[in-house]
């Protein structure tokens, strides 16, 4: 199963690069670099689906004990990080062209950027404590914590932003999307969610057989 | 009052409860003996519902403590090493505190009934911390008076008390009996432990090794038998 | 009749009422007896202000812009101190485990641990606020009503996940550093809710201008709170 979806998995990698870099057109305004879009957006939104599988996955553990819900919240949240940490390099690389910075605090960065401290700190608190049990316990009241204030995080640093500066200027979301555009950005996304399947399964896998040792 | 039925408690791959079965009624007194390391804190921290066994099943005052283990909790009372006192506060504060997370009655009344009990209401209002820790693990015990255990789960009470300290737990404990409560009392102390109770089991290896009425046991006896069957389990 | 039938169910508020003021009442009683925190923290508070000085350099201007940040700065620095020392007092003696050992539902225990932090957070509020005014030359005493409710709330924020953080944290052995990395990421937004709006009123602005604030703050402040009484029992098991 985990061998086919990881077939499938380059196939829709292999497909998503054709379609970013040859189907779709070169940016008017931005040029080539605007590509790297095909990679951070797909990669904040696998992400968030990380962090909500993290959620689930904890709920669940807390209710019903079963150590697979912590196998899941845990890989899941590394994969989350992983991707958290792909988004934010990948922005910064489109931010140094565009803004002429590596950084800026800008909403969605600074929100990506909580979201990935949190998420450290997560990984933090499972990889000190080593009594498993305890560990899916308090791995998964932080998982908890950490997801339902994604909203809360969200609205702050957006308000905050909005304080500094009128509006900024983030790039194609913002006007209408050019349905090439569109259709390579769907095609990205779906290959990175293959891609955090393939991956999720793999690490619940290897998390299985540890624990057997 | 306790039915236990092949505790398991692994820790990786570190089986220190390994199938342990008995069980106990009202009335009656357990000593469980063994070696250091062989669990006993462990097995009575599972009866006392701290610790979720990896296996087996348990059943305290008819409620399964496994799936109800707040009903089994109204039952017990535990008197660890450490006794459950706060240093700063004075012995009748520790008992209002203690009974008031209990949900219980906590009328100055009862609090200094319980401290007459057991021989502290003379100290009713000094702080925990000029108490030796004889007077310590016997504030423990009115904290147990209090809250109407019914199944008292007692680990090494006997430790650091005087022989006239032994002996006074051991007349408390007499009478807890005759009142109808059952105990566990895990201790390494075999003249003291047979003293109370009704039946002795020895733990080793995770297992319970022996488990026979005190009335046929002399003290030497019981010594050769530790010996012999915690030898042959160590090795 | 009716009477009759509420009773059970008001006794049993009552009684979880009484479970988590009488975590308060023991936690007051040993604090004054010990007075581990109060003067501890009142002294960290005056260094604070030095070291704030110190590190923005004598322009008073700049340290007048800075105040609603370094405020709510000190607040988190005394909370990483004092919250994270929340259930130390009952690592002595085995009398977490007798917590546990209680029938009954344990938020109770969590909600008198995060009075007594909400009481303790606000005295160090206090305390730096005189401290600023004073020192720092800003005017704190015209808009203290709103300000005390911007503070207010986010010193729930702040104590309902430090408590339930520290309840956590007692129990590892990595606890310092853990403690700090866990909460301070959950708390950017309670942050900046608090700076921003302070600010806001330091400038002159109306209370109704920082609504959005307020709502926020008191928004995140009831999901920490229903998290941590949702959790806390799982916290504590360990």
């Amino acid at each position: 199963m985990t061998r086919a979806l990881g077939w499938l998995t380059v196939l829709g990698l292999a497909a998503g690069l054709a379609a970013g870099f040859g189907y779709a057109p070169r940016e008017a305004v931005q040029g080539n670099v605007q590509r790297i879009m095909y990679l951070h957006v797909p990669a904040v939104l696998t992400a968030y689906l990380a962090f909500l599988l993290v959620l689930l996955g904890s709920i669940a553990y807390l209710a019903t004990r079963r150590a697979g819900w912590d196998r899941l919240a845990g890989a899941a949240g590394e994969i989350g990080v992983l991707f958290t940490g792909l988004t934010i390099v990948s922005g910064s690389i489109w931010g140094k062209p565009t803004w002429g910075t590596w950084w800026t605090w800008d909403a969605r960065l600074t929100s990506t950027a909580v979201l990935f401290m949190v998420y450290v700190g997560y990984l933090l608190l499972r990889s000190l404590i080593e009594d498993p049990e305890a560990r899916a316990r308090y791995a998964a009241v932080v998982g908890i914590l950490g997801a339902v204030n994604i909203p809360i995080v969200h609205f702050s640093v957006k308000w905050w932003r909005a304080l500094h500066q009128p509006s900024t200027i983030l790039g194609p979301e913002r006007s209408p999307i050019d349905p090439a555009i569109g259709l390579a950005l769907f095609v990205n996304w779906v290959a990175f969610t293959l891609l955090f399947a393939y991956f999720l399964a793999r690490r619940m896998e290897i998390a299985r057989l540890e624990e057997q040792t | 009052m306790i039915l236990a039925r092949e505790l398991r408690k692994t820790y990786g791959s570190n089986r220190v409860i390994d199938g342990v079965s008995f069980e106990l009624g009202a009335g009656q007194c357990l000593a469980l003996l063994g070696p250091n390391g062989a669990g006993k804190t462990t097995l009575l921290r599972i009866l006392a519902t701290l610790l979720r066994p990896t296996a087996g099943a348990l059943t305290i005052g008819g409620a399964d403590a496994l799936r109800e283990p707040e009903r089994a909790r109204a039952l017990i009372g535990m008197v660890a090493h450490g006794s459950y006192v706060y240093e700063d506060l004075t012995a009748r504060e520790n008992l209002r505190f203690w009974e008031t997370l209990r949900g219980g009655d906590t009328a100055a009344g009862r609090l200094t009934a319980a401290l007459a009990q057991v021989e502290l209401d003379g100290v009713a209002d000094e702080r925990v911390r000029t108490f030796s820790a004889g007077m310590k693990r016997r504030l423990g015990l009115a904290r147990v008076l209090l809250g109407q255990a019914r199944l008292l789960l007692l680990d090494e009470p006997f430790t650091g008390l005087d022989r006239r300290g032994r002996k006074w737990v051991g007349e408390f404990l007499l009478g807890f009996r005759a009142a109808g409560g059952a105990a566990v009392i895990a201790t390494h102390s075999f003249g003291a432990g047979l003293g109370v109770a009704d039946r002795v089991a020895i733990l080793g290896s995770g297992r319970l090794l022996m488990d026979r009425p005190a009335a046929d046991l002399a003290p030497e006896e019981l010594q050769r038998l530790y010996e012999s069957l915690t030898d042959g389990a160590d090795a | 009749m009716s009477a009759c039938a509420k009773e059970p169910g008001r006794r049993a508020v009552s009684s979880y009422a009484k479970r988590a003021w009488i975590i308060l009442w023991k936690d007051f009683l040993i604090e004054r007896r010990a007075k581990e925190h109060a003067n501890a923290l009142l002294f960290f508070c005056l260094l604070l202000l030095f070291l704030f000085q110190f590190a923005l350099g004598p322009d008073r201007e700049r340290l007048a812009a800075a105040v609603p940040g370094l405020l709510w700065l000190g607040v988190i620095l005394a909370g990483l101190l004092g919250l994270g020392r929340s259930f130390l007092g009952e690592r002595e003696n085995d009398c977490w485990e007798g917590l546990r050992l209680t029938p009954g539902d344990k938020s109770a225990i969590y909600l008198g641990k995060l009075a007594g932090n909400c009481v303790l957070m606000a005295a160090v509020q206090i305390i730096l606020v005189v401290l600023f005014g004073v020192f720092f030359g800003v005017d704190l005493w015209a808009p203290a009503a709103p300000l005390a409710l911007v503070l207010g709330l986010g010193t729930i924020g702040l104590a309902a996940v430090g408590t339930l953080f520290a309840a956590m944290t007692t129990q590892l052995r990595a606890r310092e550093l853990l403690f700090p990395v866990l909460l301070l990421p959950v708390q950017v937004p309670v942050l900046l809710a608090t700076v921003s709006a302070t600010q806001a009123l330091l400038l002159g602005q109306p209370l109704a201008d920082v609504a959005h604030w307020l709502k926020l703050l008191a928004g995140a402040d009831l999901v920490y709170v229903t998290i941590g009484v949702l959790t806390f029992e799982f916290v504590l098991e360990g």
